[in-house]
């Protein structure tokens, strides 16, 4: 069956060891984590937890049961699909010799995207967006040389009903 | 009213109508020991930290409560691990409460500290560290619901020094509230109409019962159910005891060792209604094999249980015992007509593979292992508790002694560890006191807390421990003998000790058997002692379990003898 990239937000107690609970169940089931996000919600007893996962459709319902079954997961949602706005935000530090500045403004302007840093061989991007958005712009500025890459990993949270 | 941490402690237990703990004590717990010393809760003085945990076992098992265990610091409760991890894998409800360093000290590497939390993980339904002596009740609460409630589990709580000595204001009777835990205990009524209709027009129906049966309590009803609509039944190991083995329906154990009809059964049935189990591997063998022709109803409290290793054709999440009374009375509405006389050919057809008697053997001149526990049930009449240890010992224990009631047949089914019969057989003698509690042990895993025989001695628990000797680690044997071209590499158990003597040291009787005409004085004479016995019977050095399927292959490819 084929694998599938999933992307799951759950919402867990706020306490020291949940987000071993969850990692550890990805490693001792032999789960995937492709990335992984965790921050205090509003409440702050309360934190989500993002993760994006590769899995076909059995192991998919066994990772949501699982998770289910922890007990400080108090939600679980699979944001997989439209219903979800998705961003991850990625930090590039692009070799930046004299003869691509200007082109590395151009791209950066036509992704909306800032630099943050400037030096005499470098520039660092910041940019957010979606996953067709940032491998969009990675593409166009590996030619360059990428020399450094932070990304945060996705989050996601469901679209309110209009 | 002001109390200290242990004495929280002891109000809680009480609450919890904690009437014997298995424990060792250390450090870091001497404070809740000495409080435990005022109290009316029953001590059980194991010899090892292990063996608590198994004693805990046997005890939750055999009485159907939450077994308790207390344990030290550091190398006290890294050696519960093994009990825990038994008691995890076969859904056994326990509370462990063990020691720690004190709150300050947590992180330092201090003297006997390790991070049990941690370790313990992955091998418990849950587990605390208790960092402030304000939420030590609420959660000893919370352990113990957790504990027994859903799918049963251990849940350790680890409770530091300084905590069991600092005083707070105690309330008691504080009510448990989990916001993200809730399991489903009733059924999805659609869902069990699908499978009345299905019970209704399959022609060769089987259900295959487990151990999730007993832990709900739910064996009447599961009788009901397969006596009212003539549905033979198969248990797993976990499962013996859920559905009586005397009874015509049954068609015994079903995997790796299970008898040749309930394998066949699942290869041509049209219907399989499983019901607590979750299909381990040593039951399915090779999963795309197993009922393949089949619609399979699963019914779990657990939902990752099911469509986890078979897919499923009517998933229903839902207690055991809720799930059978619902369905029963659905049956009740349907007209089933003359079942007997619709199942003929079904019935027919399993009575022939019942003439291919799997179970048979033959006793020579050397004591058969097989007949050791057959003349056992005979002599009990069926109503002992057994326990055993891991291996052959477990599968003929399993094979040729018949369960007709829950809660007698008490072994470690998914992790398989050695060791567990003894304590485990002390646990259930400190919760039946007058029962007849007969460990089924081999000579090799005997020897893996064979201390614990101190402990039966000292807390005047009568256990009885049947060793079915020869001389070898034999299930790993038999299959080196079969797989491994008959080398037999570090399984020879040569230089036992000898364990008439061995039981005689700790105090207790020795008995032994060499010839088949000993095993029923040695067997009668044993089980009339008032004081734990050793019977060492000496048997056949290379005989097997059979039948066999081997690893991996289909159910129904049985080695038979």
């Amino acid at each position: 069956m084929k694998e599938q990239k999933h992307i799951m937000t759950m919402l867990v107690d706020n306490q020291p060891g949940v987000l071993s609970r969850v990692v550890g169940l990805f490693s001792g089931k032999g789960f995937n984590i492709e990335s992984l996000c965790v921050a205090p919600t509003m409440d702050a007893r309360v934190s989500r937890i993002t993760i994006v996962t590769m899995a076909n459709p059995p192991v998919i319902e066994q990772i949501e049961k699982q998770l289910r079954k922890l007990i400080n997961v108090i939600k679980l949602r699979d944001m997989t699909g439209p219903r979800a706005v998705k961003r991850e935000m990625v930090l590039i530090c692009v070799r930046a010799k004299p003869e691509f500045r200007a082109e590395i403004l151009r791209i950066v302007d036509i992704f909306r995207c800032k630099v943050v840093d400037v030096g005499t061989e470098h520039y660092i991007i910041e940019v957010t967006g979606d996953e067709g958005k940032l491998t969009a712009l990675i593409n166009l500025l590996a030619p360059m040389g990428i020399e450094k890459i932070a990304r945060s990993g996705a989050l996601a949270l469901y679209r309110e009903p209009k | 009213m002001k109390l200290t941490g242990a004495q929280i402690l002891m109000e809680v237990l009480k609450e919890e109508e904690v009437d014997s703990i298995f424990g060792y004590p250390g450090g870091a717990i001497i404070d809740i020991y000495d409080e435990l010393e005022k109290t009316d809760i029953h001590h059980v003085l194991v010899r090892h930290e292990q063996a608590a945990v198994h004693a805990a076992d046997g005890y939750a098992r055999a009485k159907s409560r939450v077994g308790v265990c207390l344990v030290t610091s550091g190398p006290g409760v890294t050696n519960t691990i093994t009990g825990i991890a038994s008691a995890y894998m076969d859904s056994v409800p326990i509370v462990i409460l063990s020691g720690q360093v004190p709150t300050a000290l947590i992180g330092n590497d201090a003297f006997q500290e390790v991070d049990i939390v941690g370790i313990t993980r992955p091998c418990t339904k849950h587990n605390y560290l208790v960092m402030s002596i304000e939420d030590l009740a609420a959660t000893v609460k919370e352990a113990f619901y957790l504990a027994r409630s859903g799918r049963p589990g251990p849940i350790l709580v680890d409770i530091p020094k300084d905590i069991t000595k600092e005083t707070t204001e105690y309330t008691p009777g504080q009510r448990v509230k989990l916001k993200s835990y809730n399991p489903t205990y009733n059924p999805n009524m659609k869902q069990l109409k699908k499978i009345g209709k299905l019970i209704e027009s399959s022609e060769r129906p089987m259900i295959f019962a487990g151990g999730g049966v007993i832990l709900s309590k739910a064996s009447r009803e599961l009788t009901e159910l397969a006596r009212k609509t003539r549905i033979p039944v198969t248990t797993s190991l976990m499962g013996l005891g859920a559905f009586p083995e005397t009874d015509p329906l049954s068609l015994g154990m079903i995997g790796m060792h299970g008898t040749y009809r309930a394998n066949m059964c699942t290869s041509v049935c049209d219907l399989m209604i499983a019901i607590g189990v979750r299909f381990d591997d040593r039951v399915t063998g090779k999963t795309d094999a197993f009922a393949s022709q089949s619609q399979i109803v699963h019914i779990d409290i657990d939902p990752t249980s099911i469509r986890k290793n078979i897919p499923v054709t009517i998933p229903v999440v839902g207690d055991c015992k809720i799930s059978l009374e619902h369905l029963n009375q659905l049956i009740d509405q349907v007209e089933l007509g003359n079942l007997d006389q619709k199942r003929k050919p079904w019935f027919d057809q399993i009575e022939e593979w019942k003439s291919t008697n799997s179970l048979a053997y033959e006793q020579k001149e050397v004591i058969k292992p097989q007949f050791v526990v057959e003349k056992l049930y005979e002599l009990t009449k069926g109503q002992a508790i057994i326990t055993t240890e891991v291996g052959q010992n477990q599968m003929w224990a399993a094979q040729y002694y018949q369960f007709d009631r829950p809660n007698h047949f008490i072994t470690s089914g998914g992790l398989g560890a050695m060791g567990f019969g003894l304590p485990a057989a002390i646990g259930a003698q400190v919760a039946f006191p007058d029962a007849t509690v007969v460990d089924i042990a081999g000579d090799s895993s005997i020897q893996m807390n064979i201390q614990e025989m101190a402990t039966a001695v000292q807390s005047g628990l009568p256990v009885k421990v049947v060793i079915l000797n020869n001389g070898y680690m034999g299930m790993v044997r038999q299959w080196q003998e079969l797989f491994y071209d008959k080398r037999y590499v570090s399984t020879c158990m040569d230089c036992a000790p000898d364990f008439v003597k061995l039981a005689e040291a700790y105090g207790a009787v020795g008995l032994r058997a060499t010839k088949p005409e000993e095993v029923e004085s040695v067997l009668s004479e044993g089980l009339k002692i008032p004081k734990p016995v050793i019977m060492d019977f000496v048997v056949e050095k290379e005989e097997g379990v059979y039948p066999m399927v081997p690893a991996g292959a289909a159910i129904t490819d049985m080695l038979l003898v």
